[in-house]
């Protein structure tokens, strides 16, 4: 458990990171809940480590022209403890409050979590559930791409070398969105097996506005469309919920390992999705 | 003289809290790696990445020239020593040659190749990356029924057939009760390969002075004067020159009943640089090279009759033995034999063990060691001969128990139990756990369609090991006992207590004999050149064992304590106790503190006695003791998902006299977390090529203290007529009860839906399969 030889640089304000980092060879390290384990494992070897944890103001969770901006430095347990995420993206804070365990939230960064695009990660399915943004910053410039743009495959995202998320931009919820976020847990990871993410509008009997976003079940997490349109005009009857959580997986490859088949995995899927739903529904 | 409030408060059965907590909570307590000295060299290990291969070659030049690097050894190196003990024997038992590093092949991922000695971890971990070694990899078998099947590749070339050994025990008349049974359930039952996971990975420091030519070597061991013996014979060196030292041990579950390469392998090391040299072991290397435990496939055959009655019992058990013997790993087997009947009375029993190589870590002791596996097998069948003829699980336990006044109780595997209640354990269990309530709560559970299961698991376990004819080195335990020339006392003991609590329990047996306040006492162990030799802590044995030993010092002691008491009141006629010497006749009195000084100072002795206060109680035990008692567990199966959940757990343990009630119930909890584990979340998987596929903590799952759930103790105490504290030792029996008691309840709830039997662990999947698939996987 001992990672081998690299240089490590503390700077103190983002250009100098950004500099640090702009010929694509060095490795941010964000909270370095995931890094540091594969390097300690030698499944990572980066010749050098960028902290951003010493720059001031990365670290945020503020309210401003309808939305709510995250700095990618903010910690997990921020977020589950943020007013102004539990009155205005409660889905937001209700996702990091299940990630890991006490050690891993008071350490681990929403913008190391998402960089990072552990296709079991929780964050991604409240994400593209919010159609969140994310903003991505390089020396000498930077770029906003939504979320559903962000996760490219399996720990890879649309990061481009020498480049670090660097805010994470979600609506401020109207009232009356009724939100969920359902996982199953690994017994040894805590990761999720399958986790969806749900947040559904209602107006005059009829839901208007259906988010679903599911992680754990395929390469990269995704929105489940085919879910959302089943929804979105219909009066949300138990009958509805089962369809819509029996499309979740439509059209997905889904992962397989030791704890779940592809086959279980699916099949959790859509009992979570529904159960999701079912909670979401309660507070729509 | 001075006047002395006599202390009539005793402290055995009391809850005290640990004296061992405060060190150990505020993290100033000292393990291996907190072990720093001066000149320490570090060493890392060079492992094979096959489960099966020659050596070609090895080159270890690039290593070498690393910078820092001090050396490397292999196993050309090392030939001179070893080989890794294995202290079993049984008749026509196959024993590898086990060397200290490998020779010519591998025959595990993560047999120990090379190792690299460098001035810092870093460097030496470093290093080990650089080293060449040319593999010629070879078919691998790490299934134990695969490596049983004609033309599977051979671990061993020696031995084609991959059998260690087999062993045949047989009681009673099989045949017949088989003949005249009215109903015979068969069942293969696994008990999977389990990783112990100590929280604390093993770890040796090792230390040679040449100039005293004496070598001491710390190692987180639960068992450092065997250690000494073991690895003195394997460097050649003389026992007296080397000192082992056990420091805090962060668990060892059996896992560190062991001697392992490592150690042997620092001490020669620590004698080659002529420098301190530490080896840690990262937790990769703990789950692939620290042994495992079970690794049980079982075919049992029950026999009852329509009534209720067990006619007998047949196994045919294959144990996985791995690639190699460590200490104990063929006799593990054996005590599953041993307490295969349980507590029931039949005496027709036959079992057959085959243990079987694979490519792949050996197994050993894993807390409860073969008990799990019996317990599990015979509650198991009793619950499948139950269901079979349609008979509640209490009532056909009650039917077949051995009986209070049977006791002492001739087993027909050759033990005899010393004192058993088992009905009453069960019926105290069902009281609490109010099991008449419950079955009315299934019924209607399950016309709502719920599943939901209540399960039992009664148990006898063989506990205190033990008597020294049934024991590969010995089964008493050495004890001394010293007031100090202040009156304060230190005790020495040979079992080296590591976690369980005994700096607490025998000071609180101290303190009643002597009269003297926790505080004043301080229990020693682990260190080879303070403690008298001791056998150590295993098997549920360290207070049973030890403590008597503690108990029969200090008798002898207070005889002395009144010898010098007499003395200095100048009388014949006193009695001790309380912590005061008083003369019967005039009532005055000496302090244990003024007799520990006058015992020191020697200014008048007791005609025919040495000076001071020191007495030493070598205790042979004349039976092992045999705790027993019964778990209840109501769960209930998500059934569009196959989770369960536990909503009840009762736990009813019988361990005899108990000496602090609070460390008993710590020892059952901490026993029915790990049995959970076993239960429904942990295996070590081998893929078919020998990699562990369950190599990391993200992939193994423990049970978190989230995963537990409220367990509701309760004890009855049948005290054992073996030792004079009546004790019987509890360190297993929560592991014991535990897995047996959840997938029988977790079958009682699938049982609507023709499920009779689930091999553990009982995954989400597994039930999500038996409830909508029929089983299928």
């Amino acid at each position: 458990m001992i990672p081998q030889n690299f240089e490590y640089e503390a700077p103190r304000t983002l250009e100098e990171a950004l500099q640090l980092l702009a010929d694509g060879s060095a490795k941010p390290l964000a909270g370095g809940m995931s890094l540091i384990p594969l390097m300690k494992l030698r499944l990572a070897a980066p010749e050098r480590v960028v902290d951003l944890g010493r720059i001031p103001g990365l670290s945020y969770v503020r309210e401003e022209d309808g939305v709510i901006r995250i700095g990618a430095m903010t910690t997990h347990y921020e977020i589950e403890s943020s007013p102004v995420l539990k009155a205005r993206c409660p889905l937001l804070a209700a996702t990091a409050a299940q990630i890991g365990d006490m050690q891993v939230r008071n350490v681990g960064t929403i913008g190391g979590s998402l960089a990072h695009a552990d296709p079991a990660a929780d964050y991604p399915a409240a994400l593209l559930a919010l159609e969140a943004q994310v903003r991505l910053a390089r020396a000498g410039g930077e770029r906003t791409v939504a979320i559903a743009d962000f996760f490219t495959d399996v720990f890879t995202t649309a990061l481009e070398p020498g480049e670090i998320l660097r805010e994470v931009i979600v609506p401020a919820e109207a009232p009356g969105t009724g939100v969920s976020y359902q996982k199953v847990a690994h017994p040894a990871s805590g990761f999720a097996v399958v986790g969806i993410a749900v947040r559904l509008r209602r107006s005059q009997g009829k839901i208007t506005l259906a988010r679903l976003g599911v992680t754990g079940l395929a390469a990269k997490p995704f929105r489940a469309l085919a879910a959302e349109r089943l929804l979105e005009g219909s009066s949300a009857t138990e009958a509805d919920v089962r369809a819509a959580a029996g499309a979740v997986a439509d059209g997905v490859e889904a992962n397989s390992d030791l704890y779940a088949s592809a086959e279980y995995r699916t099949h959790l899927a859509r009992v979570y999705a529904a159960r999701a739903l079912r909670a979401a529904l309660q507070a729509a | 003289m001075a006047t002395t409030i006599t202390k009539t408060e005793t402290l055995v059965g009391k809850r005290i809290r640990r004296k061992e907590d405060p060190r150990l909570i505020t993290g100033t307590a000292t393990y291996v790696d907190d072990i720093q000295m001066p000149g320490m060299h570090y060493a890392a290990i060079l492992r094979s990445p096959h489960a099966a291969a020659r050596i070609r070659s090895i080159r270890v030049g690039p290593a070498l020239e690393h910078p820092g690097v001090v050396a490397v050894f292999t196993g050309k190196d090392v030939e001179g020593i070893g080989p890794v003990p294995c202290g079993a024997s049984l008749p026509g038992l196959r024993v590898p040659y086990h060397s200290v590093l490998a020779r010519d092949r591998v025959y595990f991922v993560g047999h120990p190749v090379a190792v690299v000695v460098a001035r810092d971890r870093y460097i030496a971990r470093d290093a080990v990356d650089r080293i060449e070694v040319d593999y010629e990899p070879l078919p691998a078998v790490s299934d134990p029924e695969k490596a049983l099947e004609p033309g599977a590749p051979a671990v061993h070339p020696e031995w084609p057939d991959n059998i260690a050994f087999t062993y045949h025990q047989e009681a009673g008349d099989v045949d017949k009760a088989f003949a005249e049974a009215e109903v015979v359930v068969k069942q293969r039952i696994v008990s999977q390969r389990l990783i112990p996971t100590a929280l604390e990975t093993r770890g040796v420091v090792a230390d040679w002075r040449s100039g005293e030519r004496s070598l001491t070597i710390y190692s987180s061991t639960q068992i450092p004067h065997l250690m000494r013996t073991l690895v003195a014979q394997a460097l050649g060196l003389p026992e007296n020159r080397l000192r082992v030292v056990a420091p805090e041990v962060g668990g060892g579950f059996g896992s560190k009943l062991n001697v392992y390469a490592e150690e042997i392998l620092m001490g020669f090391v620590a004698m080659k640089i002529g420098k301190p040299i530490k080896w840690i072991e990262s937790r990769r290397e703990n789950f692939l090279c620290t042994i495992h435990g079970r690794g049980h496939v079982d075919y049992f055959e029950i026999a009852g009759k329509r009534d209720g009655t067990i006619l007998g019992l047949k196994l045919k058990l294959i144990q996985d033995l791995g690639a190699y013997h460590q200490l104990l790993t063929p006799a593990i087997p054996t005590l599953s034999v041993l307490m295969m009947p349980g507590i029931y009375r039949f005496r027709n029993i036959r079992a057959d063990i085959i243990g079987v190589f694979t490519n792949c870590v050996p197994t050993d002791a894993y807390r409860g060691a073969g008990r799990p596996e019996a317990t599990h097998g015979i509650e198991r069948m009793v619950d499948m001969l139950a269901a079979e003829i349609g008979m509640d699980p209490a009532e056909i336990r009650f039917k077949n128990f051995v009986r209070p006044e049977e006791f002492p109780y001739e087993t027909p595997t050759g033990l005899s139990y010393d004192t058993g209640n088992y009905a009453g354990a069960l019926e105290k269990a069902l009281e609490v756990a109010g099991y008449r309530q419950l079955r009315e709560e299934q019924k209607k559970a399950r016309q709502e369609g719920r599943l939901m299961g209540i399960g039992i698991s009664t148990y006898g376990e063989i506990c205190a090991f033990g008597p020294s004819p049934a024991t590969p080195a010995g089964g008493w335990e050495s004890a001394t006992v010293r007031v100090e020339p202040t009156g304060k006392v230190t005790v020495l003991t040979g079992a080296s207590p590591h976690g369980q609590g005994e700096e607490t329990t025998f000071a609180q047996i101290v303190c009643d004999e002597l009269g003297v306040d926790m505080d004043d006492v301080v229990v020693q162990h682990g260190d080879t050149a303070v403690v008298p030799y001791g056998i150590g802590t295993f098997g549920s044995r360290a207070t049973a064992v030890g403590g008597t030993a503690v108990y029969y010092a200090l008798q002898a002691l207070k005889e002395k304590i009144k010898k010098f008491g007499a003395t200095l009141l100048e009388s014949d006629d006193v009695s001790f106790s309380g912590g005061v010497c008083v003369c019967n006749q005039t009532g005055r009195s000496v302090s244990l503190a003024e007799i520990a000084a006058a015992s020191y100072r020697a200014a008048k002795l007791p005609p025919g006695t040495e000076p001071g206060l020191v007495s030493t109680y070598f205790w042979e035990p004349p039976n092992f003791t045999f705790p027993f008692g019964a778990h209840i567990v109501v769960t209930e199966v998500d059934r569009e998902t196959g989770a369960v959940e536990i909503k009840r757990y009762v736990a009813v343990d019988d361990c005899g006299k108990v000496i602090n009630p609070m460390l008993v119930d710590g020892q059952v909890h901490g026993g029915v977390a790990q049995g959970l584990g076993q239960a429904l979340y942990e295996q070590a998987v081998y893929d078919e090529n020998g990699q562990l596929v369950t190599g990391e903590l993200t992939d193994y799952a423990i049970p978190k203290a989230t995963m537990v759930p409220r367990i509701e103790t309760a004890h009855t105490e049948t005290p054992t007529p073996v030792n004079p504290l009546g004790i019987k030792g509890v360190g297993e029996a929560g592991t014991i009860a535990c897995s047996p008691a959840v997938v029988n309840s977790v079958v009682d709830a699938l049982s609507p839906l023709g499920v009779r039997h689930i091999d553990m662990p009982l995954t989400p999947e597994k039930l999500w399969r038996l409830i909508h698939k029929g089983g299928q996987a």
